[in-house]
């Protein structure tokens, strides 16, 4: 190991590293945690959301009126019901929002563009009364033509969705509308001379099938709205300040007059950092002046959320012979489902991120088709590109006869590398995930018959941001950390650890929660690593300012000089002449007195954190093909993650574990199956087969540790760059034990057994 | 049409309500019970999330009807713990960080009682195939597997 990488025995701390339980433990193992679905209210109606049988139609007209008479039914809206947005794309280009798009999305207007595209929705005394109420919904579509896969939505008499759509980002501007809706380019030195320059170049295609999130929890929500204009959302979601932003924009109220709480979620991954149905909910309170609960069923939460774009791209790269890679080129066109917003810019940003290429193109195309809007997940875009680009590698690794490993060691980026999208490189760790795996001792161990090994790295740019938190010195000197990020799988635990390590008390001196909209400042999702990061900023930030007030205080009660006190070991203690021969003073002790020294202590800190740190990883996997059915086994897996410091070691290990069997079930059996009618045929969890236990093996998690300079224990995230390589490292141990290339995912055993059958060797 | 009587032992105690012939036993525990410990997660049985025991039988509660559980013995995630003192089971998954999100802990919870009840001492591989009818999305499973081996070797006494 490198010197910077830390070594866990000379850790001096005693709370960060540990492995405590988390706070929100027994409430989870008990069933009494509350999730979005357990939430209820006295006078609570059901709402239920009537979807677009069609992959393609225009509404001709929505009759309500037989729904609005059927006994029990208290309120039936439409799209009319919402207010219209303006078409414009808000934010950073790479995570823009059009409300023009949300609004259409959360309720079709004009057309519906996709099977299960909502188009009315009500509000009934039960269930079944609003099930039944759906059915008396009469709508009048004309079926318009539809298309499915990205290259077809690409071709120039592909029907298209919208019919004003004019490409962004080519100059000059298209004449005629498309499907196309943005195309991106980045350029590093001059790719065509680095080609020519080349020894060897590899050139291959692949597909990617849109994956689902598959969070167990389907979205579901309580609202109660009042006719004063405000209103209460209990959502499960990965950010209730972003519920409140979106739902206030889209029903036309102040952001101040929503208030969201924090329901426990049930999984996520990115997908639930949009909404869908908290609006519906929303507004049919309103209407009712009931409060009124949705909750998805299994279909719906496939038929009209999530999943990530599937994708068409094409990967070029040139090597000298002893392995410097010279030239890059890489065309990644996905699939943003309905309306635009794919994460192709973050593909052709991270696809070769994790190399120093001094001549690179990688060019993005953002397509919509009649499909669910893609929605985040998990390092949303660069495991699509990574699996493209690091099967490309491993190709390349093979024709100049090069370990995979080392050719991926020779060519790792480092803080200073150039990337090709501006910015340089500023931290390490690419190449430390790299030597973790390269001297693991499974990287020698043999392999059987029908078995086979793989390698991929990935880069994700793990993200900072806003993010809020308060520390309150409880009269008994416990304390209390409240933040506004969403615990999706264990960071209260991380906030309490980092508020003892920061205080010096013990970490069942530390209790933290998530706070609601109104009772926090606010916070960023609980998306792209940035929980631990930013929000662990904002807790020491917090802590730091109770501390300055601790000593303060201790000043006070010595009557001595403030600048005479320091706090250490979780105590202020003297500094002046008098060091030592004061007794030092506890938070305990400090507490009991705050009354006489100006009454109660604590303090909220909200930051927009830089400085996040991008995570690396490099994957080690095994397999064994059956020759008879195709079916692919995992036998070993390995996942290397630079995670900057593991706070607590237990959940960043889960995220890895978790992010690599995703990329399990990415590589080998989860898609999205149409008909030619565009109806999705496998939406339910048997026919989207996500990996179960009996599929897997023990992974085994490394966590390398090259500390962040710019946090104040060193996290640089660990949430998302663990799926980043898993489908290459797949791919690429299935072509290394049946000698042949598959191009396309998933790697399901019909796909396997053809190119089994098939003469070539790739 | 009136709804059906049912009466039932849930969790060690006498209970009875009405439910409609459609309701699932799921619907009942959440909506008629205000007993929200059990997770819907798919409604068609192959997630888990929703698994109780009937008469000691693992079911996925929402393909049971609420009126067949007339004269049953149900059990409920919400009667796994014996007051303050958690199930072996439910303090493993605590202390190795067997839970994440948390939403299919009940239902992995109730599961993983059921096999130890009739397998004290199962093998990785049996367990892993015991819970095989159980979705988690977040922990990738390992730590799942590695608590209730390890709350086995505690309830066996080794």
């Amino acid at each position: 190991m490198d010197a910077k990488t830390i070594n866990p025995q000379e850790k001096t701390l005693k709370v960060v590293g540990t492995r405590p339980v988390r706070p929100d433990g027994v409430p989870k193992v008990t069933g009494l945690a509350r999730y979005g679905a357990d939430f209820a209210l006295p006078g609570m109606l059901w709402g239920d959301i009537l979807r677009s049988p069609h992959a393609h139609a225009r509404i001709r007209s929505i009759d309500t009126a037989k729904a609005r008479a059927l006994p029990g039914v208290k309120a039936v809206i439409t799209a009319a019901d919402f207010p219209e947005q303006k078409y414009e794309f808000i934010g950073p280009e790479r995570v823009a929002v059009n409300f023009w798009h949300m609004t259409r999305n959360i309720m079709a207007r004009e057309k519906v563009l996709y099977e299960g595209h909502a188009v009315a929705a009500v509000a009934a005394i039960n269930k079944a009364v609003a099930s039944a109420a759906l059915r008396l919904i009469e709508v009048d579509y004309e079926p318009l033509p539809h298309v499915i896969d990205v290259d077809a939505a690409m071709r120039p008499d592909a029907p298209l969705l919208f019919e004003d759509m004019i490409t962004r980002g080519v100059e000059p501007a298209p004449d005629r509308p498309s499907n196309v809706s943005k195309r991106i380019e980045f350029k590093l030195g001059d790719p065509e001379a680095g080609f020519a320059a080349a020894d060897e170049i590899v050139e291959m295609s692949f597909k990617t099938a849109p994956v689902h999130q598959g969070y167990i929890e389907p979205h579901g929500c309580l609202a109660r709205f009042d006719a004063e204009g405000q209103g209460e959302i209990w959502a499960s979601s990965q950010g209730h300040f972003v519920v409140r932003a979106y739902v206030a924009r889209l029903l036309g109220m102040n952001i101040g007059d929503v208030l969201v709480h924090p329901a426990e979620i049930g999984g996520g991954f990115g997908g639930k950092t949009v909404i869908y149905v908290e609006p519906v909910a929303a507004l049919l309170s309103r209407k009712t002046g009931h409060p009124v609960k949705i909750v998805m069923s299994r279909e719906d939460v496939f038929k009209s959320t999530g999943p990530t774009s599937g994708s068409s791209m094409t990967v070029k790269i040139g090597v000298k012979r002893d392995g410097r890679i010279v030239a890059a080129d890489g065309v990644f066109k996905f699939q943003a489902g309905a309306f635009p917003g794919s994460p192709v810019m973050n593909a052709t940003m991270c696809g070769f991120a994790p190399y120093d290429i001094p001549n690179v193109r990688s060019v993005g195309y953002d397509v919509v088709s009649n499909r669910p809007k893609s929605a985040a997940y998990r390092a949303p875009g660069s495991p699509i590109s990574a699996y493209a680009v690091e099967s490309t590698m491993d190709a390349v690794a093979a024709k100049i006869g090069m370990d995979p490993l080392k050719f991926r060691l020779m060519n790792a980026c480092k803080s200073g590398t150039q990337t090709a999208w501006g910015p340089k490189h500023a931290h390490d760790g690419c190449a430390e995930t790299i030597k973790a795996v390269l001297d693991h001792p499974a990287y020698a161990a043999p392999l059987g018959k029908n078995q086979g090994r793989g390698v991929a790295s990935g880069f994700w740019f793990n993200n900072g941001g806003e993010s809020s938190a308060t520390v309150h010195v409880t009269e008994d000197g416990s304390v209390a950390v409240a933040t506004g990020s969403m615990d999706i799988g264990g960071s209260r635990a991380s906030m309490a650890m980092m508020a003892a390590e920061t205080l010096g008390v013990a970490y069942d001196q530390v209790r933290a929660i998530v706070a609601d909209t109104a009772s926090i400042g606010y916070t960023h999702v609980t998306g792209g690593s940035r929980v631990t990061f930013a929000t662990g900023i904002a807790v020491v930030e917090a802590c730091n300012k109770v501390i300055a007030e601790l000593c303060t205080r201790a000043a006070m009660i010595w009557n001595v000089d403030r600048g005479e006190v320091v706090w250490e070991g979780g105590c202020a203690r003297h500094t002046g002449q008098n060091a030592g021969k004061i007794e030092p003073l506890t938070l305990k002790a400090i507490a009991a007195k705050r009354a006489v020294t100006g009454g109660p202590i604590g303090a909220e800190a909200s930051v927009n954190a830089g400085g996040a740190a991008p995570g690396f990883a490099t994957e080690l996997c095994d397999v064994e093909v059956d020759p008879e059915t195709g079916s692919v086994k995992i036998l070993r897996f390995i996942v290397a993650q630079d995670v900057g410091r593991a706070i607590h070691p237990s959940y960043v290990e889960g995220q890895l574990h978790g992010g690599v069997v995703q990329g399990i079930g990415w590589a080998l059996n989860e898609e999205y199956i149409y008909d030619a009618a565009g109806h999705l045929l496998n939406a339910g969890f048997l026919d989207y087969r996500i990996p179960v236990a009996s599929d897997l093996p023990m992974i085994e998690a490394v966590l390398v540790e090259v500390p962040n300079p710019n946090h104040p224990f060193g996290v640089k995230g660990a949430g998302e760059v663990n799926i980043v390589p898993s489908m290459a490292a797949v791919a690429n141990a299935v072509n290394n034990a049946i000698g042949r290339r598959l191009t396309e995912l998933p790697m399901s055993p019909p796909k396997v057994l053809a190119a089994l059958d098939s003469g070539s060797k790739g | 049409m009136a709804k059906h009587h049912v009466t039932a032992t849930l969790n060690g105690n006498a209970v009875e309500y009405l439910c409609e012939t459609q309701q699932t036993l799921l619907d009942v525990l959440r909506d008629e019970l205000q007993l929200t410990g059990t997770k819907e997660g798919c409604g068609t049985g192959d997630c888990g999330a929703c698994s109780v025991t009937v008469d000691g039988r693992l079911v996925c509660s929402c393909l049971v009807l609420g009126v067949e559980a007339q004269g049953k013995k149900i059990e409920t995630i919400e009667g796994m713990a014996a007051g303050e003192s958690l199930h072996p089971l439910q303090r493993k998954f605590l202390e190795h960080a067997a839970l994440q999100c948390g939403v299919c802990t009940p239902g992995v919870l109730i599961a993983s009682r059921a096999l130890l009840a009739r397998n004290p001492d199962p093998t990785e591989e049996e367990v892993r195939f015991w819970l095989a009818g159980n979705l988690c999305r977040c922990t990738g499973y390992n730590k799942i597997i590695e608590a209730v081996l390890d709350a086995a070797r505690e309830m066996r006494g080794s």
